[in-house]
């Protein structure tokens, strides 16, 4: 009964949101917080009432909030919060894993994802992933950029050059691969592997880019770049984020959401989040109290 | 002589002082090298051995008939007359059959249980194909003649006749055998057990391999909007191109050298039909019908073929490792 009341007053204080919207000193348009959710106007994906069981163990409880189209979000928390869970019902790859549900609403483009009657290889072709470890397919450079764009295209021969092309130099690879583009894709470096499968992604012409944990298996310059192609990546597409480094949350991000068992603690701008955190566990958090 | 051994036991003094730590390792790590240097000498001197025997003893064959032996029909005991061809030509049509519809269905099977069967399903249909595999081949031998064969002839073999058998090239396989056929003993339905026999090993192997890709990979091929179908054959596939081969290759030569129960329902005739509903024979079936009252050139004979059934499988091990090569080279090799 509590969590009901609870619900309808946020959803009154949404409304209430979208009528009054006041700037802050950070220069955003500011709109209103609600028990440390802020309420994103232009969403890309709206979450309602998100809740994800494995099995019996509830992994999501209750997570309400919007990302911003064409802006990077990032997911923080400690091990286990539930951040790589919830990026993981964006694209409903958990599907693939019986005894994995997902209850609620996932809102894009007016249509709820996590509605049966969705097509879920059109979702993941819309909705495109990038893991922690590099994952090249096994076979040539082009091959693991093509591969994807064949699925849902037909192109002729140099149309599709002309895609890896744009998909290569777009994840900032280009450059190192063009004269080996037949070559084994496992062949290449771990940063470099990571930034064909960015490449990969980006091939189909996705609207949202899910990164989990990016860059953990990598040297710090290869993060560098990764990041670098992240900010870059904003400009076309919705980016979520999930990471453990809470400087690269704040390198990369324009949104933040921290998560603490299960629940979303806290969701603002990221330099809302850093500097004047509204909860006191995010701020144990980002000052490295816990987690 | 007792100098050089004392200058020596000598030295190993010397050598042991030297290096009393880790001598006791050192003196383990021979007796280890040598023991298991010999368990693998031993698998080649047996190997040399069979080899040595099977071509001494098919010397006098090919002495009488020449290389005529593989390429002749004839198998004439009466007059003394023997060639390998109808057998030779029975082992690889049967398992040519086999691989026919065993690969089909193995690779179903695996990407069945390895990427679409839910929870509850995985484990026993998984646990059914290892216990075919445990199931002794005269089982199936028996299975085969008692009520496959005589099933298959019954209802499958008209059907057959009368919609292949009419049609060009191929038409002239599915012919009516002359004596009617009613047993249902012939190449085809002894293809097919073969076909049961070796699905239960590839199965098991491949799914074995299936299950060896990381779930990231598959997640990602599914990430960019690939069916199961697409994922399969795109990632998983040439990611575990080693082992399935293996395993194909393993189903293969089982199917070449299977011989109880092709014994039982091959219909063990010595002439080749023409029609793959016809009895027919193989090497090994004719081996195992022959050799205890065999003797002189028809043993001979007999060991001859054994050669040509080593020879076989021999030739199968090595292009399934060419074959490896390729698909490693077209990997290595399209690096520019």
């Amino acid at each position: 009964m509590n969590t009901m009341a609870a619900k309808q007053g946020q959803n009154v204080n949404f409304n209430m949101a979208s009528a009054v919207s006041s700037t802050l000193r950070h220069g955003h348009e500011m709109t209103e917080k609600v028990d440390g959710i802020r309420h994103v106007e232009d969403a890309k994906l709206s979450l309602r009432n998100l809740n994800f069981y494995y099995g019996k163990f509830q992994g999501l409880q209750d997570i309400n909030f919007n990302i911003p189209g064409q802006q990077v979000t990032a997911l923080i928390g400690p091990s286990g919060c539930g951040k790589s869970t919830l990026l993981r019902t964006l694209n409903r790859i958990y599907d693939l894993y019986p005894g994995q549900r997902a209850e609620g609403e996932i809102i894009m483009d007016g249509k709820n994802l996590l509605d049966g009657s969705t097509d879920v290889n059109m979702l993941r072709a819309k909705i495109g992933m990038v893991f922690q470890k590099p994952t090249p397919f096994p076979m040539s450079i082009y091959d693991n950029i093509s591969f994807g764009v064949k699925l849902y295209e037909r192109l002729s021969k140099s149309d599709m050059d002309d895609r890896v092309e744009w998909a290569l130099r777009k994840a900032a690879i280009w450059d190192e691969v063009k004269d080996k583009l037949k070559q084994a894709g496992t062949a290449l470096s771990g940063g470099q592997q990571q930034r064909l499968c960015i490449a990969r992604s980006i091939a189909v012409k996705p609207e949202v880019m899910l990164f989990d944990e990016p860059t953990s298996a990598l040297d710090p310059l290869s993060t560098l770049k990764i990041e670098e192609l992240i900010h870059e990546l904003k400009a076309e597409f919705t980016v979520v984020i999930v990471t453990h480094n809470m400087q690269q949350a704040a390198r990369v991000s324009d949104y933040t959401a921290f998560m603490y068992l299960g629940k979303m603690v806290e969701y603002d701008h990221t330099n809302i989040i850093f500097t004047k955190p509204g909860k006191k566990d995010t701020e144990d958090y980002i000052t490295g109290r816990f987690g | 002589m007792s100098n050089t051994l004392e200058s020596s036991l000598e030295a190993d003094k010397t050598h042991m002082h030297m290096n009393r730590s880790s001598r006791g390792f050192a003196m383990g790590d021979m007796v280890f090298k040598w023991t298991a240097l010999f368990f693998a000498l031993v698998v080649l001197l047996l190997l040399a051995g069979i080899i040595i025997m099977l071509a001494k003893g098919s010397v006098p064959a090919f002495e009488a008939f020449g290389w005529g032996f593989i390429t002749l029909e004839d198998w004439d005991p009466v007059n003394e007359i023997y060639g390998a061809w109808a057998a030779l030509v029975g082992t690889l049509v049967a398992a040519a059959i086999a691989m026919l519809i065993g690969l089909p269905l193995s690779f179903g099977i695996a990407i069945f249980i390895t990427e679409m069967a839910p929870q509850w399903l995985k484990r026993p249909v998984g646990t059914a194909i290892e216990l075919l595999a445990a199931v002794p081949s005269i089982i199936y031998g028996m299975w085969g003649l008692f009520f496959f064969a005589p099933w298959f002839a019954a209802h499958i073999q008209p059907g057959l006749v009368a919609t292949l058998g009419p049609l060009p090239l191929i038409g002239g396989l599915f012919q009516m055998p002359l004596l009617g056929g009613a047993s249902g003993v012939s190449v085809l339905t002894a293809g097919i057990v073969l076909a049961i026999m070796i699905v239960p090993f590839m199965a098991s192997v491949i799914r074995d391999v299936f299950e060896i890709v990381p779930p990231v990979l598959k997640e990602s091929a599914y990430g960019i909007g690939a069916t199961t179908w697409e994922v399969v054959w795109n990632v998983v596939l040439p990611y575990t191109k080693t082992g399935v081969v293996g395993g194909v290759m393993l189903g293969l030569g089982r199917a070449i050298g299977e011989t109880m129960a092709v014994t039982f329902i091959i219909g063990n005739a010595s002439q080749l039909g023409s029609s793959l509903l016809e009895p027919g024979t193989t090497i090994a079936a004719k081996l195992a019908n022959e050799f205890n009252e065999a003797d002189g050139l028809q043993m001979d004979a007999l060991i001859a073929m054994g050669l040509l059934l080593f020879i076989i499988t021999f030739i199968v091990l090595m292009l399934s490792k060419l074959l490896l090569m390729r698909l490693a080279a077209t990997q290595e090799g399209r690096k520019t």
